[in-house]
């Protein structure tokens, strides 16, 4: 992995900056854009996978208790997840 | 080594693309520019280009197919005119900023509305700051040569820019001059194959036109300015090149006889060569004072210090712009010369004419004319910031 895109000075660039390793955009860290961060009670948690489904930027993942959960670096905290939760498991909080 | 023939500028031009070897061009048909992209299409019709010709649906198209090929390494031409040069705006950005070298020729035409086919700087003013080497012509020896040079130029692995090549409508595109056709295998050892350094290639896949958060804009913009600004020594080095193979040398500021000249005149374009004429008259019928001419030939990026050099023993400086910025100080060739001039500690004064709109002539009488006028406001002053030339009241 080369240097992030905070590091890079004018000269390092590639000509017209051209990306030259597949992939790269997984390093972007959108979990920055974030006003409000999901937080879970599992107590009500069925584990259908629905917040994962509707989850727009792909980020929510099962954890090793099988309970869905969004990543946090990824997360935009756009709350679709808590909206269409059947059993009202996630909860917005707004970021400190 | 080359053979002068009687030949339609807009012809010969295309001719010069085909002697480039354009791998593809991608156009739509704008008069005044339709002759240039007739002919090509003819040319790899008939089977003596072997391009791919891609007649789109608009110039935005257009210059989107050009990205397109450029950016897979082929060398890639264009032309267009006026409104058509404003329909591809967006793009121009984006073809710089990804440093594709694709050459357009852009056969200045004057903007709507009223509708009008004929020249002006109009267009080219609007696009002044797309990022794009900009070089103007002449006559049509000048339109073949800096054609040939573009591709070089563009394609120099140390330049990687789009150019335009800028031409008169009508006044340039459409007459029927002679010209030395250069033979093809000077221009074969001129111009090497285009190696593109990352091209769009399956088994080597890289990503272009990247988005860029705050975080890198800066210095992506940053890396575009200082390349642009440095092309100026390449462009110099193919200039000199060019007259090593084919004996005619080009300058981005371009002198005639300003040696003792205390009052220059300033234009741009196949008008200068009427203005060369003027200089002449006045000079033989032993004007009372010294008048010289410079042609400003290479736009961007602006020549600071050719331009410097050129004026250091002016008095006056009688700059004439085809187009008008609205709302602004001077025509916009005006007002970049003034700020090149400002920190000066010896500048002459500057007098700003815009003439020549929509196609109208500008005679060897109307040139002297601009000439003693633009004395007298340096002398004298003016109630304006501008004049402009031969306005009805």
């Amino acid at each position: 992995m080369g240097k992030s895109e905070n590091e890079l000075t004018w000269k390092e660039l590639e000509v017209g900056g051209i990306v030259t390793e597949p992939g790269n955009a997984s390093q972007y860290k959108t979990g920055d854009w974030r006003s409000q961060r999901p937080t879970y009670d599992f107590n009500k948690c069925l584990k259908c996978g629905i917040c994962q489904i509707y989850c727009p930027e792909g980020c929510v993942n099962q954890n090793n208790q099988g309970y869905f959960e969004a990543d946090l670096y990824y997360c935009k905290g756009c709350g679709i997840c808590s909206r269409e939760c059947p059993t009202f498991v996630i909860t917005m909080k707004e970021e400190e | 080594m080359s053979q002068r023939v009687g030949i339609e500028v807009s012809i010969a031009l295309a001719e010069a693309v085909k002697m480039a070897n354009a791998d593809v061009i991608a156009a739509y048909p704008i008069t005044p520019q339709t002759h240039i992209v007739e002919h090509l299409a003819e040319l790899v019709a008939d089977g003596e280009l072997d391009a791919e010709y891609i007649p789109v649906e608009s110039e935005h198209s257009a210059m989107s197919a050009c990205m397109g090929s450029s950016a897979a390494g082929a060398r890639t031409f264009t032309a267009t005119a006026g409104q058509g040069l404003e329909l591809m705006h967006e793009a121009l950005f984006v073809a710089s900023a990804m440093r594709l070298p694709v050459v357009m020729s852009v056969v200045n035409r004057a903007l709507s509305a009223p509708i009008s086919v004929w020249g002006d700087h109009s267009d080219v003013m609007a696009c002044r700051d797309t990022g794009w080497i900009q070089i103007f012509t002449e006559n049509g020896q000048e339109v073949v040569d800096n054609t040939l040079c573009a591709f070089r130029i563009a394609e120099d692995n140390s330049v990687l820019l789009p150019i335009m090549v800028h031409l008169d409508g009508f006044h340039l595109s459409h007459v029927i001059e002679p010209i030395l056709m250069p033979e093809q295998r000077y221009v074969d050892a001129f111009l090497p194959l285009n190696k593109y350094p990352l091209p769009l290639d399956p088994a080597k896949p890289v990503a272009m036109g990247d988005f860029a958060p705050p975080s890198i804009y800066t210095e992506m913009k940053w890396a575009q300015e200082k390349n642009l600004q440095k092309s100026k020594d390449t462009i110099l080095k193919v200039w000199e090149e060019f007259n090593g193979i084919f004996g005619r040398q080009y300058k981005p500021v371009e002198s005639y006889r300003c040696d003792d000249a205390k009052i220059l005149l300033l234009t741009m374009g196949s008008y200068s060569e009427t203005a060369m004429t003027t200089i002449d008259k006045m000079r033989n019928k032993g004007y009372k004072e010294n008048v010289g001419l410079l042609r400003l030939r290479l736009w961007r990026p602006f020549p600071h210090d050719e331009l410097r050099e050129a004026i250091k023993n002016a008095d006056v400086l009688i700059v004439l712009d085809r187009a008008l910025s609205f709302g602004g100080l001077n025509g916009p060739v005006c007002m970049e010369i003034k700020a090149a001039l400002y920190n000066e500690a010896i500048r002459p004064k500057v007098v700003s004419f815009v003439g020549g709109l929509g196609g109208r002539d500008i005679t060897v009488a109307d040139f002297e004319e601009i000439i003693t006028r633009g004395i007298d406001i340096a002398r004298n002053g003016s109630e304006q910031e501008f004049e402009m030339f031969g306005v009805r009241e």
